[in-house]
C-alpha cells in the first residue's frame, strides 16, 4: 500500500472511520506527492498546506470526538481557482485578478467545508475558464500526467491532472461547454457536468451564466458522485438554482444497466474523431450492451449546430460578465489620465489574447445591429438542440458518444487557431446549451496509450440513471483503481 | 450604430398660439423605499458612511449573483396599475451594458423589451383642464453608486478625480417613462407634482426630491405650428425639484424657440440644468454613440404574475389622488384651493382627513385651520404636517373648543401655537392658561348687574333705545373678566336686562 | 461577415480593451474566421422558433425584503487599487453616464 495517496476517497472514508488513516497523516501524505508532481505538472495556482492541515486537525478532533461533520469528514478536496475561498486568493486563471483576496466563499466550498473536507488549495485553469486545455491560463501550463508534453484539456485541467496523478482524490472543475468533461477524458479520470441548476452558482466567477455549472472529477464513479451529493442542492443566493433537495445520486449506483435503453449519437463517430478514439468509444457501446442495455441508433441533427451556438453565446456572456474587470474595485489596475484611459489600459494588460479575443467576439454579437443575426439566433439554436434532447430521450433512457474526438493533444499544437480549439468541445457542448446531465468515463486508451473517454447523457436531472450506467461500466472495465489507471509519471 | 431609443410614440401636440408647439416627455427614477436592496440583503437609507453599506453582491464582487427582492418586483406592479398599465403576463430582466465607475459590474440590471408594466395614463389637473399623459412603461432597475468629485468646481468637468460610494448602488429604481403628451412647461411640473401625490400614497418611495430619491429627466422639443414632424429631441438632465422642472424647461423651450426664430438647427443632444443660473448647457458630448448590447439577464429567471396576484394587488390598491379631490369636493364640500393644497400630498390628506372625522362638523372649518394656521406654523419651522407633535383628533378638539365658544378665535391661535411647541391637548392648555370662556350665564350675570350698577348713565341710554351704547358696557364685562366672558353672551344678557 | 479594422476599433472602445496594433490586425482576421463557422446558423431560417435566455423552467424566483449584514467599510474597500477616505479613487472621469 503506497499510503493515502492513490486510495479512492470513500476507501479514505472509511479508513478515516476505522481509525487506520488521521486526515492529518492524509493531507500530509497529499502535499508530499504534490511536491513530487507539481515540478513536472503545474496543476496549482496556491497550495494552502497551513490552512489543511488545520482543518485536518480539525477534522480528526471531530472524529475522536465521535462527531465527524459527514462520512466523508477530513477527506482532502481542491477547487479549481474560480471557487471564491474567504481568505484565499483567487485568480480565475487570469492576472487582472492577481492579489485579490475574497471576503466570501463560494456555496461549493461553504458546503465542503460543513462536511469536513480539507481543501488542498486552488487548481490551474484557462483564464476564466475560457480554453480547453489549462494553455491560457494567465500564469504558467498544466501538464498531462500521461504525457506530459501533452496539455491536460481545459479548463479544469489543473484538477483534472491533480486527480489523475494522484495528488488529490477528488476535485472541483466548471463547466461552461466541457470544461470537466474533456480534461477528464484527457486525464482518463472521471468528470461529471450536473443539469444546469443542480449545483450553486453562487461564488463561481462567472464566464457564461447560462452555462456555467460545477462538477466534480474524480478517478470513479462512486467518488464523483459522492462529492456531487456534498455539494448539490438549492441555494438560495443562485436564482437559477434548482428548488428543493437534490435528488439521491448514491444509493441506486449498483443497479446496473439491464432496464436501460442507451442511445447511440450515430454522428459522433464520423469524419474528424480519431480513429483510437472511436475504437474505445464503439467498444464501450458493445460492453453497455453485453450489461444488458439495449443500445438505438438516435439522431440528433441540431448538434452540429452547437459549436457555432455556443461560440456565440458564451462570449456574448462573457463580455457583460467580464466587464467588471476595470481596476476600480479589485484586483490589477494600469495608469491612465482619465478613467477609460485607466480601463481600457487594465483591460488590455489585464487579460490574456483568449480572453480578449472572446470579449470582442462577444461584444460584436451583441451590437445594435447584430443581436439578432448572431446571439438571437444562438438562443433559437439552444431551442433547437434541447428539443433534439426531447425527443431523444423520449426514446431512451442515456445517449453515449465519445467525449471529446481526440485525445490529449501536444501543448502548442492548437493555441494558433482558435477554431481548432473550439472543435475539442463539439461533443460536449450541446449538453450545456440544452442544461442537462452528462458524465464522462474512462473507456480504454487509444493507440499512443492516452486515455479515451465516454460520455453519457442524461435528461435533466437524469444523474441516477446516468451514474449507475456509468458505475456499471467502469466495474465491468476494471479501469478504476486498476494500475493501468495510473499514468506513467 | 445609434443610441438605443428605447420608446418612440406618435405625440399629439397642441400648438401654441404664438406659432411654435413644444412637447415634452418625461422619464422619471423613483428609489423604492424597501428595507433591502434590490438584489441583496444591504440596508437601503441615505446617506451615512461611504461604502458601509455593500456586499459582495451590490459591490459586484466575482462569483457573486444577484437575487430580486420580491417587494421590489411588488411596490412595481402597483405603481403600474396606479398607473393603468397593463401588466406584462411575462417580464424580463436584461442587462445594459457601459462603463461607467459609478456602475459595480458596469452593467445595469434593467429592463428593455419586457418590462412589467405598458400602456398606462396619469391624468393631471393644468388649470381648469385636465391633461390626460399617457405612460409608455413602467420599470425596475437597480441604481448606481455615487461619484464625489474633487478638484475644481466639483462637477466632472474640471475635477482631478473621482472618489466612489456604493452605498446606493443596487437601490431599487423604478422608471417610468411617459409618451410626448406634455404641452407646457407648466403641465410638466403638474405631471410630476401628480406622480409624486400618487407614489407617495401608495407608500412606496420617500419621494424626497432633493434626496434623489425621485429624479426627473425630460425630452423636450420645440418646432413650428403646423410642421408634423416632432423637432429635435433634447434631453434635460439634472432636474431635483418640482421648481426645477418648471424652470429648466421654460429656460429649454425658450431656447430651443429662440435658435429656430434665429434660423438656427438645434441637435440632438443631452444638456444638464444648472440650478443656480437656471440655464441649460450642454453635457460634454460623448466621444461616441452609446450601445448598450440589452439581453436577457442569465443570472435571473423571467416573471410571469399570476393573474390572481395581480388582481389582488390591483384591489388593494389605495384611493388616488385624483379620486381623493373628487371626493373631497362631492363629500366635504371642499373648495379648489383646499382641495389642491390638501390633496398636495398623500400624508397631508390622510392627516386631514382623521382631523375631518374627529371634527364631525363642517370639514371647510378643519380645513382652514390647516391650510391658514398650521401650515404657517411648519413653515416657519420648516416641518411637515405629519410631523406635528399633536394628532389630527387634537386639532379637532381645538375647533371644538372655539364652536362651543369655550375660548375664542383669536385665543386659538395662540392655543395652537403652544400645541405646536409642545404637543399638549387644547383643552389643557386652555385650562393651563385660564382660557376657557366663562359661558355660565349665572357667574356672567353677577358681573353684568354689577357693570350696570356701576354705568347707570349708559344703562338708561341703552333702555332708552339707544342700542349702540350697548358695546361699552360689553367692553367693561370683557375687562372684568380679563377677556373671558363669552361676548355674545354677555351682549344677550345686557339686551335682556336692559330692554325697554 | 468580415470583421474589418473599422469595427475593431468600434468594439475594441465598446468593450475598454487598449488593444495594439498587431492584436487588432489579427483580430480582425480571426474574428472573421470564426463568424464565418457561425454563419452556418446565421443562415438558418428559425423563423417562429423561440429563443431559450435559460434552459431551466423556473420563475418569479424572489427573496424575502430583509436585510442581512454589510461587509465593514475596510473590508470592502480592501481591494481596491487607490482609495481615498473610504471611497474608491479613480482617475478624472471625461463622461457623463
Ligand atoms: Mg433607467
Ligand atoms: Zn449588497
Amino acid at each position: 500500500m503506497s499510503g493515502p495517496v492513490w486510495m479512492s476517497a470513500s476507501e479514505l472514508a472509511a479508513a478515516l472511520s476505522s481509525g487506520s488513516l488521521t486526515s492529518a497523516e492524509v493531507v500530509e501524505g497529499l502535499l508530499a506527492r504534490a511536491d513530487a508532481i507539481e515540478p513536472s505538472l503545474g496543476t496549482y495556482l496556491c497550495r494552502t498546506p497551513e490552512r489543511a492541515l488545520e482543518q485536518a486537525a480539525a477534522s480528526d478532533a471531530r472524529r475522536a470526538a465521535g462527531e465527524a461533520a459527514s462520512r466523508f469528514d477530513g477527506v482532502p478536496v481542491a477547487y479549481k481557482d474560480i471557487f471564491v475561498t474567504r481568505g484565499v486568493a483567487t485568480t480565475a486563471g487570469s492576472r487582472i485578478l492577481e492579489g485579490w483576496v475574497p471576503p466570501y466563499d463560494a456555496t461549493v466550498v461553504a458546503r465542503c467545508g460543513a462536511a469536513g473536507l480539507p481543501g488542498l488549495g486552488k487548481t490551474n485553469l484557462d483564464e476564466f475558464a475560457m480554453g480547453s486545455s489549462t494553455e491560457n491560463s494567465g500564469f504558467h501550463v498544466t501538464r498531462n500526467p500521461w504525457d506530459t508534453g501533452r496539455v491536460p484539456g481545459g479548463s479544469s485541467g489543473g484538477s483534472a491532472a491533480l486527480v489523475a496523478a494522484g495528488g488529490v482524490p477528488w476535485a472541483w472543475g466548471t463547466e461552461t461547454g466541457g470544461s470537466v468533461r474533456q480534461p477528464a477524458a484527457l486525464c482518463g479520470v472521471v468528470g461529471i457536468k450536473p443539469t444546469y441548476g443542480l449545483v450553486s452558482r453562487s461564488g463561481m466567477v462567472a464566464f457564461a451564466s447560462s452555462l456555467d455549472q460545477a462538477g466534480p472529477i474524480a478517478r470513479c464513479v462512486g467518488d464523483a458522485a459522492a462529492l456531487l451529493q456534498i455539494a448539490a442542492g438549492h441555494d438560495a443566493r443562485d436564482s437559477t438554482s434548482i428548488p428543493g433537495p437534490a435528488p439521491d445520486l448514491l444509493s441506486g449506483l449498483d443497479d446496473g444497466v439491464d432496464d436501460l435503453r442507451v442511445g447511440v449519437v450515430a454522428s459522433t463517430l464520423g469524419e474528424g474523431v480519431q480513429p483510437g478514439v472511436r475504437t474505445a468509444v464503439e467498444d464501450g457501446f458493445r460492453r453497455l450492451e453485453k450489461l444488458g442495455a439495449d443500445l438505438i441508433e438516435v439522431s440528433l441533427p441540431s448538434f452540429e449546430y452547437g459549436i457555432s451556438a455556443y461560440y456565440l453565446i458564451a462570449p456574448a456572456e462573457a463580455s457583460s460578465n467580464l466587464a467588471r474587470y476595470d481596476g476600480v474595485r479589485y484586483g490589477r489596475r494600469a495608469e491612465g489620465d482619465d478613467v477609460i484611459e485607466m480601463m481600457s489600459r487594465t483591460r488590455a494588460e489585464g487579460f490574456g489574447t483568449e480572453v480578449k479575443r472572446r470579449i470582442m467576439l462577444g461584444t460584436y454579437a451583441l451590437s445594435a445591429g447584430y443581436y439578432e443575426a448572431y446571439y438571437g439566433k444562438a438562443q433559437k439554436v439552444r431551442t433547437l438542440i434541447a428539443r433534439d434532447f426531447e425527443r431523444a430521450f423520449d426514446a431512451v433512457d442515456l445517449l453515449v458518444c465519445p467525449t471529446s474526438p481526440t485525445t490529449a493533444f501536444g501543448i502548442g499544437e492548437r493555441t494558433e487557431d482558435p477554431l481548432a480549439m473550439y472543435l475539442s468541445d463539439i461533443f460536449t457542448v450541446p449538453v450545456n446549451l440544452a442544461g442537462n446531465a452528462a458524465v464522462t468515463v474512462p473507456c480504454g486508451v487509444d493507440e499512443k496509450g492516452l486515455p479515451v473517454g465516454l460520455q453519457i447523457i442524461a435528461p435533466a436531472l437524469g444523474e441516477a440513471t446516468m451514474l449507475r450506467a456509468a458505475h456499471a461500466f467502469e466495474r465491468d472495465l476494471g479501469w478504476a483503481g486498476s494500475s493501468a489507471s495510473r499514468p506513467p509519471l | 450604430m445609434g443610441r438605443v431609443v428605447r420608446v418612440e410614440a406618435a405625440a399629439v401636440t397642441v400648438a401654441a398660439a404664438d406659432g411654435f408647439a413644444t412637447t415634452v416627455g418625461l422619464e422619471i427614477h423613483v428609489e423604492l423605499s424597501t428595507r433591502s436592496k434590490m438584489f441583496c440583503g444591504c440596508e437601503v437609507a441615505f446617506g451615512g458612511e461611504p461604502n458601509t453599506r455593500t456586499c459582495p453582491v451590490c459591490l459586484g464582487l466575482p462569483g457573486s449573483l444577484p437575487v430580486v427582492n420580491g417587494r421590489a418586483v411588488e411596490h412595481t406592479l402597483r405603481i403600474a396599475l396606479a398607473l393603468g398599465c397593463d401588466i406584462a403576463a411575462r417580464s424580463l430582466f436584461h442587462r445594459k451594458n457601459y462603463f461607467y465607475p459609478d456602475i459595480p459590474k458596469n452593467y445595469q440590471i434593467s429592463q428593455y423589451d419586457l418590462p412589467f408594466g405598458v400602456g398606462g395614463a396619469l391624468e393631471v389637473p393644468d388649470g381648469d383642464e385636465v391633461v390626460r399623459v399617457g405612460i409608455a412603461r413602467v420599470h425596475l432597475e437597480e441604481d448606481t453608486g455615487k461619484s464625489l468629485h474633487v478638484g475644481g468646481t466639483g462637477r466632472i468637468a474640471d475635477s482631478e478625480y473621482s472618489l466612489e460610494d456604493f452605498n446606493r448602488a443596487g437601490t431599487p429604481l423604478v422608471e417610468i417613462v411617459t409618451e410626448p403628451d406634455i404641452t407646457s412647461p407648466g403641465q410638466a411640473r403638474a405631471f410630476v407634482s401628480e406622480l409624486r401625490a400618487l407614489l407617495e400614497s401608495l407608500g412606496v418611495s420617500d419621494v424626497r426630491m432633493e434626496e434623489g430619491s425621485l429624479r426627473v429627466d425630460a425630452n423636450v422639443s420645440v418646432r413650428r405650428t403646423g410642421e408634423a414632424e416632432h423637432g429635435t429631441k433634447v434631453e434635460v438632465k439634472n432636474l431635483n425639484s418640482i421648481r426645477s422642472v418648471g424652470r429648466a424647461l421654460e429656460h429649454e423651450v425658450a431656447r430651443q424657440r429662440s435658435a429656430l426664430e434665429a434660423g438656427g438647427q438645434l441637435i440632438q443632444e443631452t444638456r444638464h440644468f444648472d440650478e443656480k443660473a437656471g440655464t441649460t448647457s450642454p453635457l460634454r458630448s460623448k466621444e461616441y454613440a452609446f450601445d448598450y448590447r440589452y439581453f436577457p439577464e442569465p443570472d435571473l429567471v423571467p416573471f410571469e404574475p399570476a393573474r390572481a396576484d395581480v388582481d389582488r394587488l390591483r384591489a388593494s390598491l389605495p384611493e388616488s389622488p385624483a379620486r381623493r379631490r373628487e371626493r373631497f369636493a362631492r363629500e366635504l364640500g371642499l373648495g379648489a384651493h383646499d382641495i389642491a393644497v390638501l390633496t398636495a400630498s398623500a400624508r397631508v390628506a390622510d392627516w386631514f382627513e382623521r382631523a375631518a372625522r374627529a371634527y364631525g362638523g363642517d370639514a371647510k372649518r378643519v380645513a382652514n385651520w390647516i391650510t391658514a394656521d398650521l401650515f404657517g406654523l411648519l413653515n416657519e419651522a420648516a416641518a411637515e404636517l405629519h410631523e406635528t407633535r399633536f394628532s389630527p383628533e387634537d386639532l379637532a378638539a381645538l375647533v371644538k373648543l372655539v364652536d362651543g365658544g369655550t375660548i375664542s378665535g383669536k385665543q386659538a391661535k395662540a392655543v395652537l401655537q403652544e400645541m405646536f411647541a409642545t404637543g399638549k391637548a387644547p383643552d389643557a392648555i386652555a385650562a393651563e392658561r385660564g382660557l376657557q370662556q366663562i359661558s355660565d350665564a349665572h357667574e356672567l350675570g353677577a358681573v353684568v348687574d354689577q357693570v350696570v350698577a356701576d354705568n347707570p348713565d349708559v344703562a338708561a341710554k341703552v333702555r332708552g333705545g339707544q342700542t349702540s351704547a350697548i358695546g361699552f358696557l360689553v367692553g367693561q364685562v370683557m375687562k372684568r373678566t380679563r377677556g373671558r366672558a363669552n361676548p355674545a353672551l354677555v351682549n344677550g344678557l345686557l339686551r335682556d336686562k336692559l330692554a325697554p | 461577415m468580415a470583421v474589418d479594422r473599422a469595427a475593431v476599433d468600434h468594439v475594441a472602445r465598446l468593450a475598454r480593451l487598449d488593444l495594439t496594433e498587431e492584436e487588432r490586425g489579427r483580430m480582425s482576421a480571426e474574428l472573421t474566421h470564426i463568424l464565418e463557422h457561425a454563419a452556418r446558423i446565421v443562415a438558418l431560417d428559425l423563423d417562429g422558433v423561440e429563443p431559450t435566455s435559460h434552459s431551466l423552467d423556473l420563475r418569479n424566483v424572489t427573496r424575502p425584503d430583509e436585510v442581512i449584514p454589510c461587509l465593514p467599510q475596510e473590508d470592502a474597500i480592501a481591494g481596491a487599487p487607490a482609495a481615498e477616505s473610504g471611497r474608491f479613487r479613480v482617475p478624472r472621469i471625461i463622461e457623463e453616464p
